[in-house]
């Protein structure tokens, strides 16, 4: 099956649900694709126990009311190339045939190895949100919240919402580089009131700021959370996550440019949020991590620009600095400090898939040496916890997004049957053996 | 107004959550772990976004689903330790 739209939005978050809204609203027919069943992304995931709120939902009514938008919900763009992606839905394969491409994949939590991060009842901290969004059981429960970011004061507020007793809030950043993030915040009223409010509903939960999770502690799932200081907190949940990180998979397989984002990488756009590649646009977290306004305006603006209305698209240019600015403020004031990641100790498990630990790592010279050798990244992830774990911990030679080894076509694990079913794909590996899934391999044979 | 509760099959065990509640939701219900590691070590979900693929479980005999991505629906069997 092959479909023809002019402007493919990949990530139905807040700047995909934005882009396809500014290009339906020339007239573009559009496709949306998102691996979620809901839209919203991660800030607008919908609260299965309280559905009546979901912004996502309105935006996407509204948009589907237009008839110019096709939405492809639990769908997942498996290889892509100039012109055509290769997406997997309910087991079947859709070639989809696009004039402009817009990436807003947004990015995932940064999760960093420590001694019991595999044990179950440990997740990331947004991780936590998302799961208990979902209906994870979380009442009555005790859960520590820690890591880096604001996400932590939102993890926390959603689970005591949700009937958690949160017991604390560790951020391992110091407490005056925590004032001088909140002096700026008057700049940006709006986050003012947010982080505010959010400190508010959180006013009975301790915060304390220098403290970092050292270890997890349980046999079979985790009982006890040990910080810096040697202390030591019953928990029932964990959740510990050091702020966001682009995904870059797909922006990497078209073959976009990339440019430094702290110890990560993230897409180079210009001015009107053009990739490298010609017709494909980034907008949002891909293009660095700025949060859901920064995500809003750049995605109509990539919208805008890739429906070909270039000046509604350059009108948004100063509402995108502005989003930017405060962007900026977060790398400064949440940097991590360098004995946070001397929690992964060379026992820790780094890559969770293949069972391989951070000491193993340490005998290669980069990730492709690791890969090959200890099979790193090799498992159904694909790399994406530990990649990003390694390119922190162990610097840019072992970050994949700046590797050869990268990520390869299939862009996620794809079901053999669903490529059959389809026919000849794209870069796709022929379906041939008995294997039921296929993951990324190492590129050609070491120099 | 909310739906009715969805009820599924975890190894066995009859599980309610929900409508709108993931997989992942309903196994954390039932079920002590999601999978083993190749080594052994019982895992669960870590992301919880479709990332980590630590929730993979078998829906309805089909293997390797992430079980934080598919919406829980009437009558679904789920295996875990795959």
């Amino acid at each position: 099956m092959t479909e023809r739209c002019d402007v493919l939005v990949v990530g139905a978050g807040p700047a995909g649900l934005a882009a396809a809204q500014a290009a339906a609203s020339h007239g573009a027919r559009v496709a949306l694709v998102d691996m979620q069943a809901n839209a919203g992304g991660q800030v607008w995931r919908r609260d299965a126990r309280r559905p009546a709120s979901d912004p996502a939902r309105e935006r996407l009514d509204a948009l589907l009311a237009g008839a110019r938008v096709r939405w492809l919900g639990q769908a997942q763009v498996v290889a892509a190339e100039p012109g055509q992606v290769l997406v997997e839905q309910a087991g079947t394969a859709i070639e989809l045939s696009y004039g402009a491409l817009v990436l807003a994949t947004g990015a995932r939590e940064l999760l960093l190895p420590f001694p019991g991060w595999t044990l179950p009842g440990v997740t990331g901290a947004g991780g936590l949100q998302a799961l208990v969004k979902q209906g994870w059981p979380i009442a009555g429960r005790r859960v520590l919240v820690a890591g880096s970011g604001p996400l932590l004061l939102a993890a926390a507020a959603t689970a005591q919402r949700h009937g958690a007793r949160v017991v604390a809030i560790c951020e391992q950043a110091p407490a005056a580089r925590l004032h001088a993030f909140a002096r700026h915040l008057w700049r940006w009223p709006g986050k003012l009131a947010q982080a505010a409010a959010l400190r508010a509903r959180l006013a009975g939960t301790p915060y304390r700021t220098g403290r970092w999770v050292v270890a997890a502690h349980g046999e079979g799932r985790v009982v006890e959370a040990e910080l810096n200081d040697g202390e030591r907190i019953a928990v029932d949940q964990l959740a510990v996550g050091y702020g966001l990180v682009p995904n870059l998979e797909l922006a990497q397989q078209l073959g976009c440019e990339l440019q430094a984002h702290g110890a990560h990488a993230c897409v180079r756009v210009d001015a009107l949020l053009r990739t490298s590649v010609a017709s494909v646009y980034a907008a949002g977290e891909v293009c660095g991590i700025g949060g859901r306004d920064c995500a809003l305006v750049e995605g109509a603006m990539a919208g805008h620009a890739a429906a070909g209305a270039v000046e509604a698209a350059r009108a948004l240019q100063p509402r995108r600095a502005r989003a930017r600015a405060f962007a900026a403020l977060l790398p400064e004031h949440f940097r991590l400090d360098p004995r946070v990641l001397a929690a992964a100790t060379p026992d820790a498990l780094v890559c969770r898939c293949e069972d391989v630990r951070l000491g193993e790592i340490d005998a290669h010279a980069d990730w492709r040496a690791a890969k090959l050798a200890t099979r790193c990244g090799m498992g159904s992830c694909q790399g994406r916890v530990c990649g990003a774990a390694l390119a922190q911990l162990r610097g840019p030679a072992f970050a994949p997004s700046l590797s050869a080894a990268g990520p390869r076509p299939p862009v996620f694990p794809v079901r053999l049957a669903a490529l059959a079913a389809h026919g000849a794909a794209p870069h796709a590996p022929p379906p041939a053996a008995s294997e039921p899934i296929t993951h990324s391999v190492p590129q050609g044979t070491v120099p | 107004m909310s739906a009715a509760p969805v009820r599924l099959d975890i190894d066995g065990v009859a599980v309610e959550v929900p409508a709108g509640a993931s997989v992942a939701a309903a196994v954390a219900l039932a079920a002590p772990h999601f999978r083993r590691s190749r080594s052994g070590q019982p895992r669960a979900p870590l992301c919880g976004m479709g990332v980590c693929f630590e929730c993979r479980v078998r829906i309805d005999g089909v293997e390797h689903q992430r079980s934080c991505l598919v919406p829980a629906r009437e009558g679904m069997r789920v295996a875990c330790d795959d």
